[in-house]
């Protein structure tokens, strides 16, 4: 089956079978390898993307059910050669140890700034509460989500 | 984990939706939000070989209130309903429901109609339902029927639809004033099932009197239970401690846990006593507020 995506902007087609996943599509179709694949049970959130500017799992939907839709995985975060502040500031407060579940904290913590720019600590640990880290890194993680709003609303 | 191959149908109309269904019977399941189906696929627990995603019908996601109900459309995600000032407002225990369903990232997908729809007494929807006291209403190629929610579940993951039906709308009565709810729900972490959880929702009358209580309970019994004897304990009374003690106690024998990970079947039955009384005390808080 024919599926149409535009991925971080950039259009793409790919004949697949109906049963692909969404995260399969992205990391071995189109080898996007930024978006990781943790639990395949949709516990841990490490293969969030967002789908239409929402967070959703790309292991639990098909790549058809995106035909038409805008993707952004964590390689579209960057831009023009400049890290994006949550990147910066996961780098600038240690918000990862081992790095696995980081890029679907970034694209999870993406979406939530955009809805909730000056979010409290509790906000934050509610918004994240479908992201699992195993080095539990959160309080840094938090750090960096703090870092990051700061910056974005031009206070840091 | 890789699901097994199924034919995919994507049909832009409901109508197409349900005669591909009519024709495709038991072979076929409906793809809503698929956070719960998805998962299944990809441990083969259901092997379906066709699906029909009704995600591209226009038309079947909204949240309002009309002719004395609030209307919510089959495949609103629950996102949207926790992100809703109406049900944040005026529908407290449908808010406290919504925002313990899986996580945050699995409401932006996930259905209200696909909660109900798949039948799971684990899913936390349908007790809430039951206390509402709602309305299904689902379309099939024989044309639309409501269905209300105690005769809506019939076993587990099995419901009164028929195999052509889609749930199209979740109708809840507007609350009359003096009303108030709360969904109390425990679980092991965000994202897992309740180990046990209790939707109550109340309506006070003039001096303190309780002249409706509805109480569902998750995750204790092969269906969603409705704490019957319970909510009949509750109606004529006013409600002061000795009244929601004897009510949580009624809630407990109704319930018919089987024992697990989570806990035994003694525990199970104590945690839907304590739980329905802290349901009750704070569904009761906000009957007198008013709000």
């Amino acid at each position: 089956m024919l599926v149409k995506v535009a991925i971080n902007g950039e259009k793409h087609e790919a004949d697949v079978e109906p049963r692909l996943l969404l995260v399969h599509l992205i990391r071995e179709v189109l080898r996007l390898t930024g978006t990781h694949i943790g639990c395949d049970t949709t516990h841990c959130g490490a293969c969030t993307v967002l789908l239409d500017g929402r967070p959703v799992k790309s292991c639990t939907m098909f790549a058809v059910q995106a035909n038409g839709h805008e993707i952004t995985t964590v390689e579209g975060l960057e831009q023009d050669g400049k890290l994006h502040p949550l990147q910066e500031g996961f780098m600038a407060e240690h918000g990862l140890q081992c790095g696995y579940c980081t890029p679907g904290m970034l694209m999870t913590s993406v979406a939530f700034l955009k809805k909730n720019p000056r979010p409290t600590e509790d906000e934050i640990r509610w918004a994240i509460s479908g992201n699992l880290c195993r080095c539990t890194g959160y309080v840094n993680i938090v750090k960096a989500i703090q870092h990051a709003a700061a910056k974005l609303q031009g206070g840091a | 984990m890789i699901p097994g191959a199924f034919e995919y149908h994507a049909p832009g109309s409901l109508g197409e939706a349900t005669a591909l269904l009519a024709r495709l019977g038991p072979d076929a399941k409906v793809l809503s939000g698929g956070q719960s189906l998805i998962p299944l696929m990809k441990l083969r627990l259901a092997t379906p070989p066709h699906l029909v995603d009704i995600n591209a019908i226009p038309g079947l996601a909204y949240i309002r209130e009309d002719g004395g109900a609030l209307r919510i459309g089959g495949l609103t995600r629950e996102a949207d309903l926790e992100e809703s000032d109406l049900v944040r407002r005026r529908y407290q225990l449908l808010f406290d429901t919504c925002k313990v369903i899986a996580d945050p990232i699995v409401r932006n997908l996930a259905t209200v109609g696909g909660n109900l729809a798949h039948g799971d007494p684990a899913n936390d929807h349908p007790a809430t339902m039951l206390a509402l006291g709602a309305e299904v209403v689902a379309v099939g190629s024989g044309g639309e029927r409501k269905i209300p929610i105690t005769s809506f579940f019939t076993g587990p993951f099995s419901t009164a639809l028929k195999t052509d039906e889609i749930v199209t709308e979740i109708r809840i009565p507007t609350p009359r004033p003096g009303s108030g709810g709360a969904y109390v729900k425990m679980e092991r972490k965000v994202g897992d099932f309740a180990t046990a959880a209790v939707a109550v929702q109340i309506t006070l009358g003039a001096g303190g009197v309780c002249e409706q209580a509805g109480i569902g309970l998750t995750n204790v019994g092969s269906v969603p239970i409705r704490a019957e004897k319970a909510e009949a304990a509750l109606k004529g009374k006013r409600l002061d401690e000795a009244a929601i003690k004897q009510a949580a106690q009624l809630a407990a024998e109704a319930a018919q846990p089987a024992a697990d990970l989570r806990g035994s079947v003694e525990y199970k039955k104590d945690l839907v006593r304590v739980l329905t009384g802290r349901a009750l005390r704070k569904a009761i808080e906000r009957a007198q507020k008013g709000d």
